[in-house]
């Protein structure tokens, strides 16, 4: 039969194709040579300049190419020197004076000296500077404070501020602050961004869109030439895939571990990081009306909710409870209070007291988003918690920045109850926006509870203008009793930063700015 | 047939005149805002505002979209918000990516989909006919996002034959052998549907063709059944099947979001899907007038090869 001999020489065909595929095939498929780090990222970087960028995943390919004034000291959130030597604070608090770093040359072979400095803060701050252009700065409001910049001579640069501004610091430490060549930027203008140029251990060698972003080591770097050859950034957006990628040795560092996927690296041949982070994630109660406009029934909800739970059967210990507003990762401002505790009976008394069983409460929750850990699976257990206790609770579920629109202008009118979460690198910046008075939404910030306390705003805001640290840390910790007292949120968690590396990796670990820093890691 | 073509080309125009006006008023009634999305907690109105305007978004609406059509018919797409490079640049980069996977998924499809098909009908219901049956109906309902994962935990991490993703090796490769190697997953898994559909479709199509007089005439005068089936039969089946070829091949373009997404092919799939969720507007509007373009330029194609074959479509 014609048709049979067709079949089998078909099948023939397909036999040889497969063959001939199987040739490509390598068994072993050891795809990260020695030397050279492959680190598994969760998103394609938005750009490699550090003034125009807001994420966290851009910010852990950034601190290893630049440097700024000031740096975290590692394993803490408090600033040291680092393109800076010294500073001084004038007594008013006003000026600030740094004494650089002599000898230091950008990647591009530029000097950088005191009028790089002035260029940079120049460039994101003024709208006249040629290079403005080069923007936007979304986050440039973190230097608002900044009246002027000067190079008094080669190496020193002196900034003087519009008032006293005790965060400066450590926003210069953020990467923000980071210093950029101002040749590179005038070299290749709005393309800085994929040609970037700073004094980091580790130099830009290549950018294959959405393939992979390559550094290679800088050996001329001030502070200890780096301990790998290059390193290697792969964007892998989907979790499941970088965990395949993780167990298949196509990546030797993973960040960002999915809760579910944590256990399957229990085992010999991988080693798992976790860090503690300046991270709160909360309830944002909405305190001007309804059910929360009662602080009983606002600490009714503290007590319902199963935060044990949360972080451990949710979050598969991927967090922490969060015990007030500041994450206890700011070792130096935390008060080290401890936590509501889950007890439904006192939540039961607080509701009779206040008259509020069988409360309705409007919820929302978001998909997922920045920080926001697992919203959904967290936000169906605290409805249960809720209810548990006689709260009648309705979810109403959005997409991120659906969900930022309808809660950033304030839950009135809308919801008693919604999401939230915070990363930030000072004590000052969660509380002074979201906690005051004055950060109501109307007044431009984002108190969308409406909480207010005229003891808590004047705490605030003396902390923001103190420049000595121990009583700066001092008035944090007064604000926090107070604030966990009042409840204008249900404290959730804070998040516990974690990555995978495989055994070949060593001097790797997590600094609690969640930033990644390379430079000591070797790979064998 | 040249007058065929420049006419269904003018047809194109007002298809995609609409797309750009549907396309930019979707981003534009969406909630969320580029810059809200950019400054995540820290979008004060403030801070938006001034993100909108260094982004020219504080124009009016309709002098938006007439500067973006207006630029883009002069071949300059903007810039994208979220990369901070040529909307462009990035479309064609990705494009080419996408068109490697889907092209190969789209070869795979017509080819092994048609031979099935045509065995099938040939042997109907023989042994071969109801095995490739069953095996066609399986490909059709298995997900394919389930199918390329189990795919990556059988062949990548347990066996570890192929890698789990990607379109190159991270070091070294970059050559041949190392793009199929890493394009014979996601290609697959992406084919398999189609497969099954055009399978399907092909063999009602042949069944159709194989009980007309003229097949039995040519088996009466005693052409061999390989020629008349592969020769006769399929020439006049594919007039039923290349449209479904056209569908299928817009299928496949939009089924590689979710092959994408799982084997992380730097695609413009990937590429639309983050856009969406950055509020990306130039790079989604962009992205979607192109594989509008695109696709409609396909169909175009589609259509000329149909009136190729039969030319009573023409008209």
């Amino acid at each position: 039969m014609a048709f049979s001999s067709l079949t089998r020489r078909s099948f023939g065909v397909l036999t040889a194709a497969l063959l001939a595929s199987s040739a490509l095939i390598s068994p072993a498929n050891a795809q990260t040579p020695p030397g050279i780090l492959v680190v598994g990222q969760i998103a394609e970087p938005q750009a490699l300049d550090p003034h125009a960028v807001t994420a966290v995943n851009d910010f852990r390919i950034l601190m290893n190419i630049y440097d700024g004034l000031v740096r975290y000291a590692p394993g803490t959130l408090e600033v040291e020197p680092a393109l800076a030597e010294a500073w001084e604070i004038s007594e008013d608090g006003l000026i600030y004076t740094f004494s650089l770093r002599d000898g230091v040359t950008f990647h591009d072979g530029s000097a950088f000296d005191a009028a790089a400095v002035v260029w940079n803060f120049d460039r994101m701050l003024n709208e006249d500077h040629p290079y403005h252009d080069t923007g936007p700065f979304p986050l440039s409001f973190f230097f608002s404070a900044i009246e002027t910049v000067e190079a008094l001579d080669d190496l020193t640069v002196q900034f003087t501020l519009n008032e006293p501004f005790a965060p400066f610091l450590s926003n210069l430490a953020y990467p923000t602050g980071l210093i950029v060549s101002p040749a590179a930027v005038m070299d290749h203008g709005s393309d800085f961004g994929r040609n970037p140029s700073g004094t980091g251990p580790f130099q830009f060698a290549e950018w294959r869109s959405n393939e992979r972003v390559v550094v290679t080591r800088n050996d001329d770097y001030w502070d200890g030439v780096a301990g790998t050859e290059a390193v290697i950034f792969r964007p892998i957006t989907d979790a499941n895939t970088r965990v395949a990628e993780m167990l298949a040795g196509g990546i030797d560092v993973m960040v960002e571990v999915p809760p579910v996927a944590v256990s399957q690296f229990d085992r010999a041949g991988f080693a798992l990081h976790e860090q503690d982070g300046p991270h709160v994630w909360f309830l944002i109660l909405n305190a001007k009306e309804g059910p929360f406009a009662d602080k009983r029934v606002r600490q009714a909800a503290n007590y319902a909710i199963d935060k044990r739970a949360l972080v451990e059967d949710v979050l598969e210990g991927t967090a922490s409870i969060a015990s007030g507003p500041i994450a206890p990762a700011f070792a130096w401002a935390y008060a080290g209070l401890d936590p509501y505790p889950h007890d439904p009976d006192r939540a039961r008394e607080l509701l009779a007291e206040a008259g509020a069983e069988g409360a309705q409460i409007t919820f929302f929750v978001t998909e997922g988003g920045s920080g926001m850990l697992d919203p959904i699976p967290m936000g169906t257990a605290i409805q249960a918690d809720l209810a548990a206790v006689g709260f009648d609770v309705r979810i109403e579920t959005f997409e991120w920045n659906t969900f930022l629109g309808r809660v950033n202008p304030g839950l009135e009118g809308q919801a008693d109850m919604a999401q939230m979460a915070w990363m930030t690198n000072d004590p000052d910046t969660l509380p002074f926006l979201t906690l005051r008075t004055d950060a109501w939404p109307e007044a431009g910030g984002f108190n969308s509870g409406y909480y207010s306390n005229p003891e808590v705003d004047a705490l605030l805001e003396a902390a923001r203008v103190e420049t000595d640290p121990d009583e700066r840390a001092r008035l944090y910790r007064e604000m926090q009793v107070i604030v966990q007292k009042d409840a204008p949120w249900v404290f959730g968690a804070n998040w516990r930063q974690n990555a995978v590396t495989r055994d070949a990796v060593e001097n790797f670990r997590l600094e609690p700015s969640f930033f990644l820093l390379l430079r000591d890691v070797v790979k064998n | 047939m040249g007058g065929y073509i420049l006419k269904r080309l003018l047809s194109a125009i007002p298809v995609l005149l609409g797309i750009t006006v549907i396309v930019f008023l979707i981003m534009a009634m969406i909630p969320g805002d580029p810059a809200t999305a950019i400054l995540g907690s820290f979008a004060t109105p403030e801070n938006v505002e001034r993100l909108n305007r260094f982004l020219g978004l504080d124009e009016p609406l309709w002098r938006q979209y007439f500067i973006w059509l207006g630029n883009m018919l002069q071949g300059d797409f903007g810039r994208s918000f979220a990369l901070n490079r040529p909307v462009l640049d990035e479309i064609l980069d990705r494009f080419s990516a996408t068109l490697i996977l889907a092209g190969t998924a789209f070869i795979l499809c017509a080819v092994l989909g048609i031979v099935a098909g045509v065995v099938s009908a040939s042997r109907q219901y023989g042994l071969a006919d109801k095995a490739i049956t069953f095996v066609v109906i399986l490909g059709i309902s298995v997900p394919s996002f389930f199918l390329g994962m189990m795919m990556i935990l059988l062949f990548a991490v347990q066996l570890r034959w192929l890698p789990v993703s990607g379109m190159f090796s991270i070091w070294g490769g970059g050559n041949l052998p190392d793009l199929i190697r890493h394009l014979t997953m996601p290609a697959i898994a992406l084919a398999v549907v189609a497969t099954g559909v055009v399978a399907r479709l092909s063999r009602g199509a042949m069944l159709e063709v194989l009980r007309q007089d003229f097949i039995r005439t040519a088996r009466a005068k005693g052409v061999p059944e390989r020629r008349v089936i592969w020769g006769h039969a399929l020439r006049a089946a594919m007039v039923g099947i290349i449209p479904v070829l056209g569908i299928q091949a817009g299928f496949v373009l939009s089924g590689a979001v979710y092959i994408e997404i799982v084997f992380q092919w730097p695609g413009v799939g990937r590429m639309l899907v983050d856009a969406i969720l950055r509020r990306d507007i130039l790079l989604v509007q962009g992205g979607v007038v192109f594989i509008a373009a695109c696709y409609v330029g396909f169909n175009i194609v589609v259509d000329v090869a149909q009136a190729m074959l039969d030319p009573r479509i023409k008209t």
